[in-house]
């Protein structure tokens, strides 16, 4: 964390004092979607936050409902992205791994941050390739606003909004604990 | 000196030969690869990156082999394909190379990957096409062969992920192979740190040890304790060459039966990148044998290519639109400074 904080001329440390506590907000969206939990329920979390979120989420459900194996998955959705024209394939793609069998099942899509719809779009547009899942809910830590597509969240943590030129970032500690901040984007 | 398979931003431009390529993109085309292997295990074996875009694949020299694996990655990548067997058309007529090329890039092909006898006709024809094209190379003479290198290096690395602490053993006709001139370069630039080549004194080129290998002339002390077994083909028309004596003769001395693997270390697997000759350059209870990783590299082959074409094909976009943008402003009135 020390490295982080010396570059200091990225980040706005008073918008990191006024975040709230993503282990919070994981504990609320965890119970809510512990609510939506039955015996056909899978959970995919998104490379990387929304998979460290995923597990969080597993351990917990483990415990609360010992009755379901439930299966879960991850996904990168960097081959689907709408970006690639633009930007070219990014150079540390994670593969994407859902070994359960995605057809009729109720997928619990996890994410980290919220922002144009694009990640959610592509990753929905890979989970179709798996199979015909029976639905999917989508998850996330936080809604930061600019929604550009007709998706949004049905479990939302917090809601955020945030200007163009800022960037929230997830991140996990060595301990395995949640962090937020937001750096300003110059460019 | 310049790469001519980077560009300006040190990005993968063309991919030519493995000589001279950093370990970063090495280690970027490998890294791709893994996301592409699962690729093939689902319902839909499909993803739609190059959606719109023409990859040509000219073969000058016949491979079907090679032609497909590039074909189907290149489908796989939701790009249309075309195949032309320059061999069985225009050039028997008298076009040239560069003709065949131009009458491609005016019906908008996007990636060539090429073969040819020649070495070099892959760099000629990356230094003939405009920016936005990118060129893959699947075997140039007696020169490189890439893509073969790359998932050679990659079935290595998924059986042993330590790749610093490795001892690789390639086998047979090392002076005509352009896949072990790959391999060799593939596995000193990733940090293999022992890599040995084992062939008769006339299947080896004058200045092997160049390539930092170990040289070898007996199977017995090159395979003792080696982690890999790189077997190369022993193509049929050297045997007129009066490079070897007979098939039989050779397989007795350098063609890899049990027995011998087992100076190799217990864990050892045996490669080797087809089509074989069973029973010259290895033994069949060998190739079909637990220890045998043949069939997978097949299948990484396609991923590493995928993963090729993907890299390259993003690369052009981001180009064109560079360029584009930079058309738009030098037309621009007075022009933007």
């Amino acid at each position: 964390m020390d490295s982080l904080l010396t570059n200091a001329s990225k980040q706005l440390q008073l918008n990191s004092m006024q975040l709230p506590n993503p282990e919070t907000l994981l504990a609320d969206i965890t119970a809510k979607i512990a609510a939506q939990i039955n015996s056909n329920s899978a959970l995919v979390g998104i490379h990387s936050g929304g998979v460290w979120l995923m597990r969080r989420v597993l351990q917990t459900l483990k415990q609360d409902f010992p009755q379901h194996a439930i299966p879960f998955g991850t996904l990168d959705a960097a081959l689907y992205r709408d970006d690639y024209a633009a930007r070219g394939l990014k150079t540390d793609p994670k593969p994407s791994d859902i070994a359960f069998d995605v057809t009729d099942k109720h997928i619990i899509l996890i994410d980290d941050i919220f922002y144009t719809g694009r990640t959610t779009r592509a990753a929905m547009n890979e989970l179709f390739d798996y199979g015909r899942p029976a639905s999917i809910t989508l998850a996330v830590l936080i809604n930061r606003g600019g929604a550009q597509l007709p998706i949004k969240p049905n479990i939302t943590g917090a809601e955020i909004l945030l200007q163009a030129n800022q960037n929230l970032q997830l991140s996990q500690d060595t301990k395995g604990k949640l962090h937020l901040e937001v750096e300003q984007n110059n460019a | 000196m310049h790469n001519p398979q980077l560009d300006i931003d040190g990005k993968l431009k063309h991919l030519l030969t493995i000589e001279g390529l950093p370990k970063r993109i090495l280690n970027q085309i490998l890294d791709t690869a893994e996301t592409f292997v699962g690729v093939a295990e689902r319902d839909i074996k499909k993803v739609p990156l190059l959606r719109g875009k023409t990859v040509c694949n000219i073969f000058f020299e016949n491979s079907t082999r090679t032609r497909t694996t590039f074909e189907i990655a290149a489908k796989r990548l939701s790009a249309d394909v075309i195949n032309l067997n320059v061999g069985t058309s225009s050039q028997s007529k008298g076009e040239t190379i560069l003709d065949t090329v131009d009458n491609l890039i005016a019906m908008h092909a996007d990636m060539f990957v090429v073969r040819h006898a020649q070495s070099g006709a892959a760099h000629f024809i990356a230094q003939h096409v405009p920016d936005n094209i990118s060129v893959i190379n699947a075997g140039d003479g007696r020169h490189a062969h890439p893509t073969q290198g790359l998932l050679d290096v990659f079935t290595v690395r998924r059986y042993k992920p330590d790749m610093h602490n490795l001892r690789v053993a390639l086998v047979g006709d090392v002076l005509h192979s352009r896949v072990a001139r790959s391999e060799i370069h593939a596995l000193t630039t990733l940090g293999v740190p022992e890599v040995r080549v084992i062939a008769p004194k006339t299947l080896l080129p004058a200045d092997v040890e160049k390539l930092g290998v170990q040289v070898f002339h007996d199977m017995k002390n090159g395979l003792k304790d080696v982690d890999v077994v790189m077997m190369l083909r022993l193509q049929n028309e050297r045997m007129t060459g009066a490079l070897l004596p007979s098939a039989q003769e050779y397989f007795r001395t350098f063609g890899l039966t049990q027995e011998m693997l087992n100076h190799a270390k217990n864990d050892a697997i045996v490669m080797h990148p087809g089509p074989m000759n069973r029973g010259v350059e290895i033994d069949s209870s060998v190739a079909d044998g637990s220890q045998s990783v043949i069939l997978p590299q097949v299948t990484y082959g396609i991923a590493v290519r995928m993963a090729v074409m993907a890299i390259l094909g993003g690369r052009q976009s981001a180009g064109e639109r560079n360029t584009a943008l930079q058309a738009a402003s030098s037309m621009a009135p007075g022009g933007i400074s």
